[in-house]
């Protein structure tokens, strides 16, 4: 592999690793919060993308038209979280996870109905496919957007974790909550705000997603869900910094072994789920994550 | 005494009712009862994981893809398999696997579970949580390795030509074989110490009980008897291939479970015909239905979204499904004492 290829592959892994990293985040604080994996987060991604597309179809311009997926999309996750997992705070932990997977089948084939199993193509505006040729290295304007983007999201996101109110609230919610609701917090309040938050990452995750594969589809959340969901393991289940760190290296794996054994490029999909299980067995605790029943973030 | 007497009788009776059946129902009714009873076998192998030991797992599309395709390769002859394989060349074991239906079955199920000994290592070490997803992403896995290894697979195209010898006889007494050992595990010491890891396996672990042990037990179990389904829907399909397997496999099964209650054979039993049935019966979910002088046009998935709300309900308001986690003779049991008090 020459340093051409080296690099170009370089930002394409960014790229992806990017995407992941958005989505994984909300897999870990959900998980951090209730220790809930919440099958419907891949689902929330593919609301995101899909309700972007339908405000383009409607004559929106690219912006407003992202905005408007990723409100959808926190609606979506917001109402999940009040309509099926809140009432089974208490119940056994089965319950509330027969409860995700239920939701997840209820999107995807909500939206087959609704828009089609058929792959549908994603048109973004011009400025986002463009094509640069710096030596050699071709680079659409994506691949470079895209990890910009999503540090300057990342950052923001670990700054109101840290520095305000809010973040303080989520940080000790991980760690105990009736403790925090005796303190006088409003304990469902926060949780909806770290619903609203992981959504509206997984939005934009999704979006990205959509830009650089230009499709989507129904069953779109599902592979990336549990790919992005590997990320969280990998960087330590409960940890911000853990699933942004798991979502780059997932990320720069796929691209790279697949740039370095062309013949395992049927098996890209399946590599998160071999990390997955060998994190599993030598580091449950993932990168990032020092004990696993106080996760935090 | 009479308890043993009763059972030995209602068995020999079902044997009877299913040999009876198979004889005389004319075709389309066995190619139902036949369903039914591959769900049966399915649904209660997936209840002892789930529903008895209370660890959520995904795993029956991949372990009936296991059992389906490794029966299938045993039972297809040899020059058909030759013929068949259109993209590469069988690999050599393939050509050289044959066996009969009993046989390859059990292949089928052995390999399954083994391959839910290697999934255990990693997941049960840990906490119970992480089998629910790395269980659907083997499901996804599974696939891949399907449409990626046409040797042994013919990829894509899948397998056809699989002999159709699983009749309502193999499939009505694996069934009924199920039960009984499914009903003999829970009331066994295995299936207590599997309670107890579900209600508490804190507890169970202080009381002795090799909880690591006794989860990856109840695993291989239900993925024994998952693979043997799988050989036995692949002899009844006569034809398999990797779009098969999917997802809404493993969500039938689980809302059969729910709706029968978690840990309740008997009520699995009952659930898979109400299951399978109101399946059957909304159909016209997903055709062209008139409101009002409208066609809303043909929207396949219809069902699945009606299916999704009922289990969320489900889990939301009756949780605990038509027999909670009690077995049938128990609560007539149970009713019969209560009448004789009065």
């Amino acid at each position: 592999m020459d340093l051409s290829t080296f690099l170009q592959q370089l930002v394409n892994g960014a790229s992806l690793g990017s995407m992941y990293a958005l989505i994984a985040i909300g897999y870990t604080m959900v998980y951090g919060v209730l220790r809930l994996i919440n099958f419907a987060h891949g689902d929330i991604m593919m609301v995101g993308s899909f309700m972007t597309y339908v405000a383009m179809e409607a004559g929106l311009s690219f912006g407003p038209a992202v905005v408007a997926g990723i409100a959808v999309s926190v609606i979506v996750g917001v109402l999940t979280d009040k309509v099926a997992y809140k009432p089974l705070r208490e119940a056994p932990k089965i319950s509330l996870l027969i409860t995700a997977i239920g939701i997840s089948f209820f999107l995807e084939n909500l939206f087959n109905v609704l828009f089609g199993g058929v792959p549908r193509a994603f048109s973004a505006p011009e400025w986002l496919t463009k094509v640069f040729n710096i030596s050699d290295i071709y680079l659409p304007a994506t691949v470079i957007i895209i990890p910009i983007v999503t540090v300057a999201i990342l950052t923001s996101v670990l700054w109101v974790l840290y520095r305000t109110k809010y973040g303080m609230a989520i940080r000790a919610l991980a760690f105990d909550i009736p403790t925090v609701k005796l303190m006088g917090i409003d304990a469902d309040s926060i949780i909806s705000i770290v619903f609203a938050l992981g959504s509206a990452l997984a939005a934009v995750g999704g979006i990205f997603y959509s830009i650089s594969y230009p499709s989507i589809d129904p069953l779109m959340g599902v592979i990336v869900g549990l790919k992005a969901f590997a990320a969280a393991v990998l960087g330590g289940i409960g940890s911000v910094t853990g699933a942004v760190l798991g979502g780059f290296i997932l990320g720069f794996t796929e691209i790279f072994a697949v740039a370095l054994f062309p013949e395992l490029g049927g098996y890209k999909d399946a590599f998160a789920f071999f990390f997955l299980i060998l994190v599993l067995l030598f580091r449950p605790t993932g990168i990032m994550g020092e004990d696993l029943e106080r996760s935090r973030f | 005494m009479k308890g043993t007497a009763i059972k030995i009788v209602a068995i020999v009776a079902t044997l009877g009712a299913i040999y009876y059946s198979n004889a005389n129902f004319d075709s389309y009714t066995l190619s139902i009862m036949n369903n039914v009873a591959i769900f049966a076998i399915l649904a209660l192998s997936y209840n002892l994981i789930n529903g008895v030991t209370g660890q959520f797992s995904l795993e029956p599309n991949g372990f009936v893809a296991i059992g389906a395709y490794i029966t299938a390769l045993f039972l297809i002859p040899a020059d058909t398999k030759a013929d068949m394989f259109a993209l590469v060349d069988p690999a050599p074991i393939v050509m050289e696997m044959s066996a009969p239906l009993l046989p390859a079955i059990i292949a089928g199920g052995v390999s399954a579970s083994l391959i839910a000994l290697m999934l255990s290592f990693p997941v049960f070490r840990v906490r119970g949580d992480y089998l629910a997803i790395v269980t659907l992403g083997f499901g996804f896995i599974i696939r891949i390795f399907a449409m990626n290894t046409p040797a042994y697979t013919n990829g894509a195209m899948g397998l056809n030509d699989i002999p159709d010898i699983a009749d309502f006889l193999w499939t009505g007494t694996t069934a009924l074989v199920t039960l009984v050992v499914m009903l003999h595990l829970v009331h066994s010491r295995y299936g207590r110490a599997m309670k107890a890891v579900r209600d508490d396996e804190d507890a169970a672990s202080a009381m002795g009980i090799d909880t690591f042990r006794i989860k990856t037990q109840a695993f291989m179990t239900s993925a024994f008897f998952e693979g043997i389904g799988g050989g036995l829907l692949a002899s009844f399909l006569t034809t398999i291939s990797p779009d098969q397997f999917t997802f809404l496999l493993t969500f039938q099964l689980l809302i059969i479970i729910v709706l029968g209650g978690l840990g309740s054979m008997t009520g699995t039993l009952i659930a898979t015909v109400l299951v399978m049935g109101s399946m059957e019966w909304l159909r016209f979910l997903d055709d062209d239905i008139v409101l009002m002088g409208m066609h809303t046009g043909a929207h396949p998935g219809m069902r699945m979204v009606v299916f999704a709300i009922l289990l969320i309900i489900m889990m939301l308001f009756a949780r605990r499904g038509l027999l909670g986690d009690r077995e049938l003779p128990d609560i007539v049991k149970a009713l019969m004492a209560k009448r004789r008090k009065h």
